[in-house]
């Protein structure tokens, strides 16, 4: 296996006593992207996570991660790679700095240099306020940015996060993934999981779609889209003018499939793209453009879409 | 002959397992020795201490100079109402110790910290090593802590100090005390990692402990009397019969090590069996045995209580290796 991905995986399987809850997984993830693990629950997510820190064993199948087999060397797995569990806990009783010292003295850092970083960790993540403060007064998104503090200790080269914004509201699962996106620039490859695609769409450059234990469809949110839905941009114009000359003027467009009116709004289907060239059309026909927004297909679509086609299929 | 020696797909682990212990025991070790739980305990033993030498005391100071062993008799001595000091510790050790690892392991479940330790460059081995030591050093600490106390309360009631042959006997009796102890933490340590709520495994393991304490004893009885039933009463029915009631009995670590701390305490002991007056021919009764005779007498005793131990710690290595460590 070559040492342009940072994780692969060939034929990953992991049986419990029947039940398939990672089938022959092929992953391959490249230095420095956010890759994102998507998929409902139960669809082996967190069993693949496992495989590859080399927490639980593989039924069959070869994992590489930074060059390392995770079975036989999990200590240099372990040193480089950061892992933030889902449902992450601390030792409630000790400051947020303590936990962190333990981590320190787990990965065996001298004293001065352990300081330093937790220092740093905890700058970073916000939490220098409260870091002598006992975690058992944590709220739930201190406690994740302490996850992310935690991983940071080792200075890892790849973090390995599960279900990182569970439990956050919206804006706190916003506002951490930006967090995450600054982890990116440092050069550090990310691996998460998450069963809410929407939220994590914005900061995967790549994403996998696991259904079943299986890797249904891998990549970018965009190719996605076009593999799996097409042409299905939503565009809405919001237009003064003459609504039959409008919807033909539009329907003239090549790449546009589709147009519905509703009074001064015209909903277009298209194959990409294409507002530029329909705000002119709109223009051309003696229109008065108002508004012009795409609607990006959202995972959540591509999800739905795709695996309808795939229950249809296996139904006929 | 020339085998061709097939070279076996040998797992060899990276590195060493015992990475990260030290880190894990002295975490550990702060926690007990600062925990809520563990100042109750060491209160209890303490009060228990201060009490039991004391009323020994009254009655000791009668026979300062006639008795070469007097500090042995802090230990042992009762006066009603109290039993002696040595009676409450068969009972006060294992609590302390299943105190310190009932919760060892599904604790970490779970705080729901397991996942995250384990993914820090350590074995499992580390973990589970760490934290028996740590539990094992914070007995040892605490006991040899009282021990001393008893001691020093010795010097200044007894205004005598002990000999060099009772520093040793005192010594192989702390050392007997604390390995008890570590049988008890490694049970609790095996429940912990067995079931997945503490309660259930303090639960298990104060069972098991009630279970030797008072349960054990009869059911050697009964067993004996059903198997070795004494019909004519012959002294080799009756012979046959203690023989078995007393290796039936030392089935049980509290057995094995009250006869341990027997023999360390009481230098005129000559047989934990039964004895047969041809045994005592030549022997002075009521001399006292040196040391090395008395470590003999109870040999078996103390090394079985660590065998056990050590039984018990490979069965919960084991369990905790094959261990699903999802939260
Ligand atoms: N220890 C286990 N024993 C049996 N089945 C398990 C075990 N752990 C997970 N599973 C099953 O494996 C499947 C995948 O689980 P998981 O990897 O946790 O999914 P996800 O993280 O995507 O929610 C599920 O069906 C789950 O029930
Ligand atoms: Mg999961």
């Amino acid at each position: 296996m070559s040492s342009d991905y940072v994780i692969q995986t060939k034929g990953l399987s992991k049986h419990y006593n029947g039940l398939v809850a990672v089938d022959n997984l092929d992953l391959n993830i490249k230095r420095g992207e956010i890759f994102g693990l998507l998929g409902p629950n139960g669809s082996g997510k967190t069993t693949t996570i496992l495989m590859l820190l080399g927490l639980t064993e593989p039924t069959a199948g070869k994992v590489r991660v930074l060059d390392f087999d995770p079975a036989r060397q999990p200590l240099s797995v372990k040193a480089r790679v950061g892992y933030m569990p889902d449902q992450i806990g601390f030792y409630d009783e000790l400051s947020a700095r303590q936990n962190l010292a333990y981590t320190a003295r787990l990965n065996g850092l001298p004293a001065a240099v352990a300081d330093e970083r937790i220092q740093a960790a905890l700058d970073r993540m916000g939490l220098l306020d409260v870091a002598d403060k006992r975690v058992s007064t944590f709220s739930r998104g201190m406690r994740q940015r302490l996850g992310v503090a935690d991983v940071l200790i080792k200075q890892p080269e790849v973090i390995i996060m599960d279900e990182p914004t569970q439990g956050l509201d919206p804006e706190g699962a916003h506002a951490f993934l930006r967090n995450i996106r600054h982890l990116k620039e440092e050069g550090i490859t990310i691996l998460l999981s998450s069963h809410l695609l929407h939220q994590v769409q914005a900061v995967c450059d790549r994403v996998g779609l696991f259904y079943r234990g299986k890797m249904a469809l891998s990549g970018s949110v965009a190719e996605l889209a076009r593999k799996v839905i097409g042409s299905h941009y939503h565009i809405e114009v919001e237009a003064y003018g003459d609504q039959k000359a409008l919807i033909q003027a539009l329907q003239k467009v090549p790449g546009i499939s589709r147009v519905q009116a509703h009074g001064n709004v015209y909903d277009i289907t298209a194959n990409s793209d294409l507002r530029a060239e329909a705000a002119e059309a709109v223009v051309k026909a003696g229109g008065r453009l108002l508004a012009l927004r795409v609607e990006e297909p959202s995972l959540d679509d591509i999800y739905a879409h795709y695996f309808q086609e795939v229950e249809h299929d296996s139904h006929s | 002959m020339t085998a061709t020696v097939k070279s076996q797909p040998v797992r060899q682990r990276e590195g060493s397992p015992w990475t990260g212990m030290w880190a894990v025991m002295f975490k550990e070790m702060a926690d007990h020795l600062t925990s809520a739980r563990m100042r109750i305990l060491e209160i209890l033993i303490l009060l228990t201490a201060v009490a039991t030498v004391y009323a020994a005391m009254q009655d000791i100071r009668s026979s300062i100079g006639s008795d070469p062993f007097l500090f042995l008799k802090l230990f042992t001595l009762s006066r009603d109402p109290l039993p002696a000091f040595v009676g409450f510790l068969v009972f006060l050790v294992p609590l302390v110790a299943i105190a310190l690892a009932f919760d060892a392991i599904n604790g970490e479940f779970h705080r729901r910290t397991m996942s995250r330790v384990l993914a820090q460059p350590i074995y499992r081995d580390a973990l589970l090593m760490g934290k028996f030591l740590a539990g094992f050093l914070t007995l040892a600490l605490v006991l040899t802590t009282i021990w001393l106390l008893i001691i020093g309360l010795g010097l200044i009631g007894l205004g005598v100090p002990p000999s060099g042959a009772e520093v040793a006997r005192m010594l192989g009796f702390l050392l007997a005390t604390i390995f008890y102890g570590g049988f008890w933490l490694a049970l609790a340590m095996v429940f912990s990692i067995v079931s997945r709520q503490s309660a259930t495994a303090a639960l298990a393991s104060i069972a098991t402990w009630l279970f030797f304490t008072v349960f054990w004893p009869m059911l050697a009885g009964l067993a004996t009397q059903m198997l070795r039933p004494i019909r004519l009463g012959l002294p080799q029915e009756i012979i046959a019969q203690t023989q078995l009631q007393m290796t039936l009995s030392r089935f049980s670590p509290n057995t094995l090590y009250s006869e341990t701390i027997l023999a360390f305490l009481n230098p005129t002991l000559r047989s934990l069996g039964f004895v047969l007056p041809i045994q005592l021919e030549g022997a002075v009764l009521g001399t006292p045995l040196p040391l090395a005779q008395s470590l003999l007498l109870i040999w078996p005793q103390f090394t079985g209580l660590i065998a056990a131990t050590i039984l018990l710690f490979a069965a919960g290595y084991v369990l905790f290796q094959r261990q699903e460590i999802r939260a």
